[in-house]
């Protein structure tokens, strides 16, 4: 990967894009570009529609009656809430990993190969390969080669967290969302988590909402600050953490409120 | 734990039940039983029965000598002595065929139960009983009713050459019937013979399985399309509302009410059958579980966790791919345990397969026989036992074996929904 690209190429573009829950407005008019290779934090306090911000990069919101997006939101400059756009195609391009590791009641192996059989791979041998790898990139390999077989519900907390991030790489996706994927873990998981997502840097583009704003200091390169919906900055983690430019930003993460 | 403390109770519960049933299962046979067996059903070893046989019928040899050598005093007797002991012997006589079957070289009866004595011990006693004792009512005191007083019969015959007979048969009847322990398993696959009289009740078990089988072929792929469309495509309408509390209200129907609506549509209307069937009793248990298994089945698929749906669909899943592969497993204890309970329900009710299905003697049929005919079943036949048949009492065992049956298909089917919920809840780990 070139200076160039890291630095100019944005992968998500949204403009003037708000997220509404009835008439509740969640995530309001945010206009950012999130950078392609990069790891981009989301932080801000309870309630701020990080969450929801993110979940609409792959539309899950779409399960939420009542719930509807304006402006755009765009993917390789492409508006994905276009009715054109096909929700499964989209999935398969932005995986995601939930703050609750949620495996599925099977296989270790069916867990990873979930994903690549509903995308039309059949044969053994490559939905082998495909689980080893994706293993191999979520660092679980070595822990469960000798167990593929076995209940992904017998593995720990950390190790269901990393085989969630093994089943979403499994379909290769560019972009990557993470929502407080360590919250629910202990210090020792939540450390592997986060040494994990270093090494997928530059191989995939990864959003990750998080409270913990050691850790957005820790993993991200790029830290946007939401609050009551609004993006109030969106800059280099550095910076941020250091020099904030808005009042708000600097109580929050000084922890004077959230 | 749970499992060993329910089990606990339903055996004290069902203790009664238990003792009186086993006795189809486990009685004292006695020599009839041994010859009809070997008979109608080719059991037992040829030379062993025929002893048997040559042995009792010289034990009962003194008994038909002292019956003729009475005829014989009739015979010759005067007209008023014939008056006064025709009736009376001819009672006798026939209770002593009751007991012991025809006589040797006698003429054979046309029905099966004519042509053997008592083939069970204790109805042997108890015919012996009859036999010894003559029951009256004495209506002495008018202001009560009759009481009943038991006198020898004996005394009617003082002074005749027949008054020794009593005394023989009370002597010698283990002599007479031979009884002996028999452990009669084949109760459960045996045909009955001569309306139950004989034999066992394989059509009646038959029966219920091709009806509760039936009634879930129809009911489980209803019930869970039924159920995953209310719980996941439905949403919240008032059309939705109005077919919850309709099912909510059918499950409170009276099961009688099925039995009839059964009959005026699927026999009468729909034509699937000229008469009752298998086929139109199954469709109606169908209708009356189909209830149960969707409002289990939706509470099941609700509680799925979220979580599955959310993975699967991040993953690229369409719905209804999720539904197959990650909703219907996860939710599987809870439909599987509607589905066992339904058939538990299926194989216990008597009043839905009245009017569409059963009958009180049939043959077991072949599979392809369902579509078209009729069987007996269970529940259908030990009420029929009960109350419809010409000798009550003489097949009590039968009843309540039948009975027991029933109550061990139904907790065992209960027993299997406990143990394939917990090994597949343990599979969910929930």
């Amino acid at each position: 990967m070139n200076e160039e690209e890291s630095n100019g190429n944005k992968l998500i573009n949204t403009e003037d894009f708000s997220v509404f829950y009835g008439r509740n407005e969640a995530v309001c008019g945010v206009t950012m570009g999130i950078r392609a290779g990069m790891v981009t934090a989301i932080i801000g306090p309870s309630g701020c529609g990080k969450s929801t911000f993110l979940r609409s990069i792959n539309r899950m919101n779409d399960l939420i009656p009542g719930c509807r997006v304006e402006g755009k939101l765009m993917i390789d400059d492409q508006d994905i809430n276009i009715p054109k756009v096909d929700v499964v195609t989209l999935r398969k391009n932005v995986g995601m990993v939930f703050q609750k590791p949620n495996p599925f009641p099977k296989s270790v192996f069916d867990n990873v190969a979930y994903g690549p059989r509903i995308h039309g791979v059949k044969s053994r041998g490559k939905l082998s390969d495909i689980v080893r790898n994706s293993l191999q990139q979520a660092a679980l390999w070595d822990e469960v080669k000798d167990r593929l077989d076995h209940n992904a519900l017998d593995l720990s907390g950390g190790q269901q967290q990393r085989l969630c991030i093994a089943r979403a790489i499994a379909i290769k996706p560019s972009i990557l969302l993470m929502d407080e994927p360590a919250s629910a873990l202990d210090p020792t998981s939540t450390g592997k988590i986060e040494d994990l997502i270093d090494d997928l840097r530059g191989d995939y583009t990864i959003v990750i909402v998080t409270h913990n704003m050691q850790q957005a200091a820790r993993v991200s390169d790029y830290t946007a600050f939401l609050y009551e919906g609004e993006l109030i900055e969106y800059g280099e983690t550095g910076k941020m953490f250091t020099n904030p430019e808005k009042k708000t930003t600097e109580d929050y993460i000084t922890g004077r409120f959230g | 734990m749970a499992i060993l403390l329910m089990t606990v109770s339903l055996v004290v519960l069902l203790f009664p039940i238990f003792m009186k049933g086993v006795g189809a299962f486990v009685f004292r046979e006695t020599v009839e039983n041994r010859e009809l067996m070997l008979q109608r059903f080719g059991r037992g070893d040829r030379e062993e029965v025929m002893a048997d046989v040559r042995e009792t019928e010289a034990a009962r040899k003194p008994v038909y000598e002292l019956m003729e050598r009475f005829e014989d005093e009739m015979s010759r007797a005067d007209s008023e002595f014939r008056r006064k002991y025709r009736s009376e012997y001819r009672e006798v006589k026939e209770l002593i065929g009751e007991l012991m079957g025809p006589k040797p070289g006698g003429k054979e009866g046309a029905l099966i139960r004519k042509r053997y004595g008592k083939v069970r011990m204790d109805r042997a006693l108890a015919k012996l009983e009859q036999i010894l004792m003559i029951e009256t009512y004495d209506y002495s005191d008018t202001s009560r009713m009759g009481k009943k007083v038991l006198k020898p019969r004996r005394d009617i015959f003082r002074g005749t050459s027949l008054e020794p007979v009593f005394a023989i048969l009370r002597k010698d009847i283990n002599k007479m019937m031979k009884p002996g322990i028999k452990f009669y398993w084949r109760f459960l696959f045996d045909k009955s013979q001569d309306a139950h009289f004989f034999g066992g009740i394989w059509p009646e078990v038959l029966g219920t399985l091709y009806l509760s089988i039936g009634a879930m072929i129809f009911a489980i792929p209803f019930g869970i399309v039924a159920a995953i469309y209310l719980a996941e495509y439905a949403g919240e309408g008032r059309l939705t509302r109005l077919i919850r509390v309709s099912i909510s209200s059918l499950a409170g129907v009276p099961s009688i009410v099925f039995g009839l609506f059964g009959l005026a549509f699927f026999i009468n209307t729909m034509n699937f059958s000229n008469s009752k069937s298998v086929l139109a009793g199954s469709l109606t248990l169908a209708l009356l579980v189909l209830p149960i298994i969707i409002r289990a089945s939706e509470e099941a698929i609700k509680s799925v966790p979220r979580g599955y749906r959310e993975a699967a669909m991040s993953l690229g899943g369409r719905k209804w791919h999720t539904i197959i592969s990650v909703v219907l497993p996860a939710a599987l204890p809870g439909i599987l345990t509607s589905i066992i309970v339904s058939l538990g329900r299926a194989a216990g009710e008597t009043a839905p397969i009245i009017f569409t299905a059963a009958v009180s003697v049939g043959k077991p049929l072949a599979v392809w026989q369902t579509l078209s005919q009729p069987t007996p079943a269970l529940p259908w036949s030990v009420y029929n036992l009960a109350t419809e048949h010409e000798a009550v009492n003489e097949i009590r065992h039968v009843q309540y074996g039948m009975v027991l049956t029933l109550v061990v298909l139904v907790l065992l089917l209960n027993l299997t929904a406990i143990i394939i919920r917990k090994r597949v809840s343990k599979k969910l780990r929930r």
